[in-house]
């Protein structure tokens, strides 16, 4: 059997057909699976780990199907991609259900606060954070870029939907950030792991371009 | 700073778009996986398809071109019209939609909603209420299903907070007095509903002219902004609208 070159995990929660969709259209010829079988995700080059929905309820099918080790053996070796519940599970803890998340990284997912949140035009900012919003890229201490955000303009939009964020406490692991009305941590990278809160798979162009990057990610 | 969104909608019935006035006179506009990439091209922030096929017979056919466009457009899709049960959202959700909009069935059998928000997640749970002002109610809007001719008894600003308290992660209002008369939103309604829920508010029905987005978002305190046929006829393009929304200082994605 040839080995899968993109696996997305499938624990059951949410739509991974939109994802699936938009790797296949950036990488063409490259074979793209969507799967709960743990050694199918552990055969394969590249891991991509979605989520949607509640993030109680998406540890609990995680480990209902065996998936936890897989995806963890994943996070640390092979070139990773969260995106949105798959960047908060990656976490100690959230507020959203008062959750045990994988804990492979110290930190908290909190809610944003519903009360008095406006923007500078003095509009109510609801709950979710739905649509598209500016991503900052980390350029600390004059560091390139991070190889994912080759191609994209610093401060380009991507869509969002949560109404949950992440707060690492290992600061060196924020790779991009978005104001919500404050600033809150929207990708985080380590070696071969990059995650992020936003859909790349629904932000058009800039999105597509962060997939492609992905999929030709050399950690 | 999060963008105001426009989102096209596509009244689909089978398999092609139309476009009537006051839910009646359907006209061709031609179609859909076209229209939603030509969209896609212009800028549109996401793209609403309302199926509107009467008989259930070709009720299907939605499935097929939403598969079609979720393969070739990267932007978020909602898809609403004839969705009785969660069944009916898993199947859309599988066909490449991101969100499903709830209407009638969220009058009939609320439950419905908090049972497919529980499920998948309340980020792809709209929910669609059209209102019309009345004057027989003690309140001023009043909800309507089967395509704006059976009222409900429902006051629309509280059916929009019970509706968000079950799930609902959006709410679409659309006004049937306005709907197709090219007269503007009905900017009193969705901002009453807008100030009365946390969830983010579509205002739809009656855009004829550009202002009349702007004022969506102004006066109508929306999140996003439905049209139809100012950019189905090509009176207006997506980009001309951003533009014309950033020039009176509303934030879009350009």
């Amino acid at each position: 059997m040839k080995n899968t070159d993109i696996a997305v995990v499938d624990y059951g929660m949410g739509n991974l057909c939109s994802v699936a969709k938009a790797l296949e259209h950036v990488a063409p010829g490259k074979s793209v699976v969507i799967s709960s079988n743990p050694d199918e995700i552990a055969s394969a080059s590249r891991v991509v780990f979605p989520g949607q929905g509640a993030m109680p309820d998406c540890m609990r099918e995680l480990d209902a199907r065996g998936l936890r080790a897989a995806v963890l053996e994943a996070a640390n070796n092979k070139p990773f991609l969260g995106i949105c519940i798959g960047l908060q599970m990656l976490f100690e803890h959230s507020e959203e259900g008062n959750a045990a998340g994988l804990g492979l990284f110290k930190g908290q997912v909190r809610r944003f606060a519903t009360a008095d949140m406006h923007d500078r035009h003095g509009d109510k900012l609801k709950v979710p954070h739905m649509g598209w919003n500016q991503v900052y890229q980390s350029r600390d201490q004059g560091r390139a870029p991070h190889a994912l955000w080759q191609g994209i303009e610093d401060g380009a939009r991507f869509y969002y939907v949560h109404s949950y964020y992440v707060q690492p406490e290992e600061l060196s692991l924020v790779a991009g950030y978005s104001e919500y009305p404050n600033s809150f941590t929207s990708a985080i990278a380590k070696n071969n792991l990059f995650a992020v809160q936003f859909h790349p798979e629904k932000s058009a162009s800039a999105g597509l371009q962060m997939l492609s990057n992905f999929v030709n990610w050399l950690p | 700073m999060l963008a105001k969104r426009i989102i096209p909608c596509l009244d689909v019935t089978d398999g092609r778009v139309v476009k009537g006035v006051n839910f009646l006179e359907l006209r061709d506009a031609g179609d859909p996986v076209e229209i939603a990439k030509r969209y896609d091209d212009q800028g549109a922030d996401e793209l609403t398809f309302l199926d509107i096929t009467a008989s259930s017979d070709n009720r299907g056919l939605i499935l097929h071109i939403i598969e079609q466009v979720a393969s070739q457009v990267f932007i978020p899709l909602t898809v609403g019209g004839g969705v009785r049960e969660v069944e009916d959202v898993r199947r859309l959700l599988n066909a490449g939609a991101d969100k499903v909009s709830i209407n009638t069935t969220a009058v009939l059998n609320p439950q419905m909603v908090a049972d497919a928000a529980q499920r998948f997640g309340s980020q792809c749970i709209v929910v669609a209420i059209d209102a019309k002002k009345v004057d027989n109610q003690p309140f001023e809007w009043e909800v309507f299903t089967h395509g704006g001719r059976k009222a409900t008894g429902l006051d629309a600003v509280k059916w929009a907070q019970h509706m968000a308290s079950l799930g609902a992660g959006e709410l679409l209002i659309t006004s049937m007095d306005r709907d197709g008369t090219k007269i503007g939103f009905n900017n009193p309604l969705n901002k009453a509903i807008s100030d009365a829920v946390e969830v983010p508010i579509i205002a739809s029905g009656g855009v004829g002219n550009l202002q009349h987005l702007v004022d969506g978002v102004k006066l109508g305190g929306a999140d996003a902004v439905l049209a139809a046929s100012i950019f189905h006829y090509g009176e207006y393009t997506v980009k001309q609208a951003k533009q014309y929304m950033a020039q009176q200082g509303i934030e879009v994605r350009l």
